[in-house]
């Protein structure tokens, strides 16, 4: 069945879009305060920027996607008052052999635990399969990011890699996943 | 996980320098807090000029250097700032610089809880093996609350300072890992 | 203290642009040769090369990377390049090695870089863990990998296409104390 018709950047309590530099820095700014989300979401260390040093960020993000052609990156925003209130990206795309990793992340404690990040996730899943006809998507959760496994396991990841130690956090090392998802594995769950 | 960036009194926020280079001509002008804080004064600095170079030091985010601005939690104002930087990643050392601007925060408690939130930010987050700091002979203040956070003295550099006719000694202070981590771990 | 950069069949060194891309551009063309080691087949002239790696050097040295080439101890010979990509905060290293003289291959010249790097990473840069990726249609490399103390970890499926097939990327990793452990075993 040859679908068009459904919308790509909507989901029932969430949609892609865009950035706004000017409502969204100031809000992901708060979110860098965090250091319990920034160390879910980043495996860089966690550390405060200001709205002025995100919309830095925001500007080198635009222009990479412009330039590198291997990129997308969406806010993720909810539906009713069109807040900011995650980010999804496909990066690191390599056309030739069909691959690219995927990163996705809900910024407020508040919008946590209410199947955002799983509408996000299903709709990320779509765009890459059945749009830019990726034959695999790969992501890295660390061992001691639970929710992010669960959510990986729920669409089907398998997991490859463990990457043992590889990252040392909170006083200790941890093992760093490496999750893959192939195209007809998307099939197969996406009919379901 | 730990919340590496909150403390009992306050807490560490984006260093933001529209708001450092207002605060700091003001704070500046107090010249025992220059005292405290440089061992040669420093020339005092409009606010636009102090924006241009703050915006060039604070500006690249590198994995060698965190500058943060100081809030109090109860009233989330702006009271001081705190500098990171790793001088050696084979040792994985780093020096802490900081100060407290707002003065009726001294003596009470803030520099001791500032260190502690540093320290579980450097040693958890940043994982180093040590951090290092310098503070002057005629800073007992400082040097006891350094001393409260789990700072070791190192050593001196003899009467390198000269003021009001004296000569001072640098402190050199420092805190190794795993005597952090015994003191803080649950 | 041990001997950094001498190993018992080669030794690690460093080159000027100039040289660096006098080989390049002659092993870029063995299509086989970049295909093995991963890198993006294209065909860039020797001038494009040397601007590039004079650029590099502009920053001066950085503690994020580790550039390296390797020459034959009997002759001196130029015979490829090893590279150490530091992640500071984690105290991990990815490695990449690529010998683009064919004569060189099979004789144990990428064992011993490949050893060369590792002790360097643990005992000079302090580093936790070394870590690699190959592809599955390089049993070359794995074998040698493998000589050098590294331990498979995993294997991301299907993530080339080349020649209409799909083929694995291999995932290799080497832990400080498992290294340390393998050092006191054997005599070095």
């Amino acid at each position: 069945m040859f679908d068009i018709q459904t919308q790509l950047f909507e989901g029932p309590d969430i949609r892609f879009g865009p950035i706004d530099h000017e409502k969204d820095p100031e809000i992901e700014a708060r979110w860098t305060h965090d250091s319990d989300f920034m160390r879910m979401m980043d495996i860089a260390p966690a550390r405060p920027l200001s709205a002025a040093m995100v919309k830095k960020q925001y500007e080198k993000l635009e222009k990479q996607m412009e330039e590198d052609k291997n990129f997308y990156y969406f806010t993720i925003r909810a539906r009713d008052d069109d807040r900011l209130i995650g980010r999804a990206s496909i990066h690191w795309i390599e056309w030739a052999n069909g691959s690219g990793h995927i990163r996705l992340g809900i910024g407020a404690a508040d919008d946590r635990g209410k199947g955002y990040g799983t509408q996000a996730l299903r709709m990320l899943l779509r765009f890459a399969f059945a749009e830019l006809n990726l034959f695999r998507l790969t992501a890295f959760v660390p061992e001691y990011n639970e929710a992010a496994i669960a959510l990986m396991k729920k669409f089907g990841f398998t997991q490859e890699v463990c990457r043992r130690k590889a990252l040392e956090r909170d006083g200790c090392r941890w093992d760093l996943y490496v999750f893959g998802l192939l195209a007809d594995e998307w099939q197969k769950q996406a009919k379901a | 996980m730990n919340d590496v960036l909150t403390g009992k009194y306050v807490r560490l926020s984006a260093f933001d320098p529209e708001e450092m280079s207002k605060a700091y001509p003001r704070w500046n002008l107090n010249s025992e807090y220059q005292r405290l804080l440089n061992s040669s004064s420093r020339f005092m600095q409009s606010s636009k000029a102090a924006l241009k170079w703050m915006e060039e030091e604070v500006g690249e985010i590198s994995p060698a250097s965190y500058y943060f601005s100081i809030r109090a939690l109860d009233s989330d104002k702006l009271i001081g700032e705190l500098g990171l930087d790793v001088v050696n990643w084979s040792g994985r050392d780093a020096f802490v610089g900081l100060g407290i601007g707002e003065r009726e925060y001294w003596g009470k408690g803030y520099g001791t809880d500032i260190m502690n939130v540093l320290l579980r930010f450097a040693f958890t987050e940043i994982n180093l093996r040590r951090v290092t700091l310098t503070v002057f002979e005629y800073n007992p203040r400082a040097i006891r609350s350094y001393e409260k956070a789990g700072f070791r003295h190192e050593g001196r550099l003899r009467k390198v300072i000269k003021k009001e006719g004296k000569r001072w000694d640098i402190l050199f202070m420092g805190i190794l890992r795993e005597e952090w981590l015994a003191a803080n771990q649950e | 203290m041990k001997e950094l950069f001498r190993g018992e069949l080669v030794r690690l060194s460093a080159e000027e642009p100039e040289t660096y891309a006098k080989a390049d551009v002659r092993w870029q063309r063995d299509s086989e040769f970049v295909r093995l080691m991963g890198g993006e087949l294209a065909l860039s002239s020797e001038k494009k090369i040397k601007e590039w790696a004079e650029k590099r050097l502009e920053k001066g040295p950085q503690p994020e990377r580790y550039p390296f080439s390797i020459r034959k101890l009997m002759d001196d010979k130029l015979i490829g390049f090893l590279s150490l990509w530091v992640d500071l905060i984690h105290s991990e290293a990815f490695v990449g090695i690529g010998i683009g003289d064919r004569d060189s291959w099979s004789k144990g010249y990428g064992t011993d870089a490949m050893k060369l790097a590792l002790r360097y990473a643990f005992l000079e840069l302090g580093l936790q863990r070394v870590s690699l990726t190959l592809h599955e249609y390089n049993p070359r490399a794995l074998r040698s990998y493998e000589k050098a103390g590294f331990r498979f970890e995993g294997r991301t499926r299907k993530e080339m296409m080349r020649e209409g097939r799909r083929t694995d990327v291999l995932w290799m990793g080497v832990l400080r104390e498992e290294w340390l452990e393998l050092q006191n075993g054997v005599n070095s």
